[in-house]
């Protein structure tokens, strides 16, 4: 049974909070915020995160995504807004490679 | 420490294949692509038929070098494409062509061999250019320009990676006897060669003692650096 998207963003973010020595603010979520507003990460935790994200759908799906974007700074449409909407391009990404074959 | 593991593109003829070989040779894992076979073998060498330009390629590359060798160390951007012609008369598909090889390729692969390096905390890039940047050399202009944006890269990719404990750094070789300069007018390659400290035409060794430089561990305060062949 694969692991989705999701537990595979909480997994890499809880160790990408413990290895920044970062608080988490709660039990860690879909609402869990990342980046800009109120966000646990700065850009090099945001870089952090994604590099596992990416290695751990490699691993656990076996194909490459790119959760590279170039909207991560806007605040209405980034996908590294949560992990809520990080989980969903995650999700959109493995959509659209499974439909690639 | 187990044997490095060296990813060099464009490794089917000249310089590439020198590289792969001395790597080879100094005990490295070496993992070369080029967009064609290679008619050759080497024990220590595995070949990937990669366009350096298709992110889907590059990133199955490296996929496949973490599943098999679990890290990268070193990356030697190499693959290139050149044209010799005045800039009124370089069809846009050239233009593409260019881009697409020297700085596309290279950022892709920088990007993807980063995320690998970054887990181990340590990586050496090395990146290509050219003695055709610093000489402004006519007739190259989007060769040169593309080299520049290398150069650029390399400088900018130092400060973004060096809190990963990477060096990002550039060689410049001068005209070396390979397929890059084959169709350009023996006048021509006189003529800039004249125009270095030491007048004559590079070897890949030479470029090869420039990389051994940066790929050393005792190199590690070196980043975003570009050393000129021949004293140009």
């Amino acid at each position: 049974m694969q692991k989705p998207p999701m537990t595979l963003i909480v997994d890499a973010l809880q160790e990408v909070l413990e290895h920044h020595a970062i608080a988490a603010p709660g039990p860690l979520g879909e609402g869990t915020r990342l980046f800009g507003r109120d966000g646990l990460l700065d850009s090099m935790g945001l870089v952090t995160l994604v590099v596992a994200v990416e290695q751990a759908i490699e691993d656990e799906y076996g194909v490459s995504v790119s959760l590279a974007d170039d909207r991560a700074l806007s605040q209405r449409n980034s996908p590294y807004r949560t992990v809520g909407s990080l989980a969903e391009y995650a999700a959109r990404l493995l959509d659209g490679a499974a439909a690639r074959g | 420490m187990d044997s490095p593991v060296t990813v060099i593109t464009g490794t089917r003829t000249g310089i590439g294949r020198f590289l792969a070989a001395h790597y080879v040779s100094r005990g490295h894992r070496v993992v070369g692509c080029s967009r064609g076979d290679v008619d050759w073998t080497l024990e220590g060498y595995t070949h990937y038929t990669a366009d350096v330009a298709d992110e889907r390629a590059a990133k199955a590359l490296f996929a496949d070098v973490r599943k098999t060798c679990g890290r990268v160390d070193h990356l030697i951007n190499n693959a290139g494409v050149a044209s010799m012609n005045h800039s009124l008369l370089t069809p846009l598909s050239a233009v593409h062509r260019m881009l697409d090889t020297n700085v596309v390729g290279t950022f892709l692969f920088c990007r993807e061999a980063a995320k690998l390096m970054k887990t181990a905390g340590y990586g050496r890039i090395v990146n290509l250019v050219t003695v055709a940047v610093p000489l402004k050399l006519e007739g190259e202009a989007i060769y040169v320009a593309s080299k520049a944006a290398v150069l650029s890269l390399t400088e900018v990719l130092a400060r973004e990676l060096a809190g990963f404990g990477i060096t990002v750094n550039a060689v410049g070789p001068v005209p070396i006897a390979t397929d890059l300069i084959r169709s350009v007018p023996q006048e021509k390659i006189d003529r800039l060669v004249s125009r270095q400290a030491i007048p004559r035409l590079g070897t890949p060794a030479d470029v090869a003692n420039v990389i051994d430089f940066y790929l050393q561990r005792e190199s590690e305060f070196i980043t975003g650096q570009c050393l000129f062949l021949g004293g140009v």
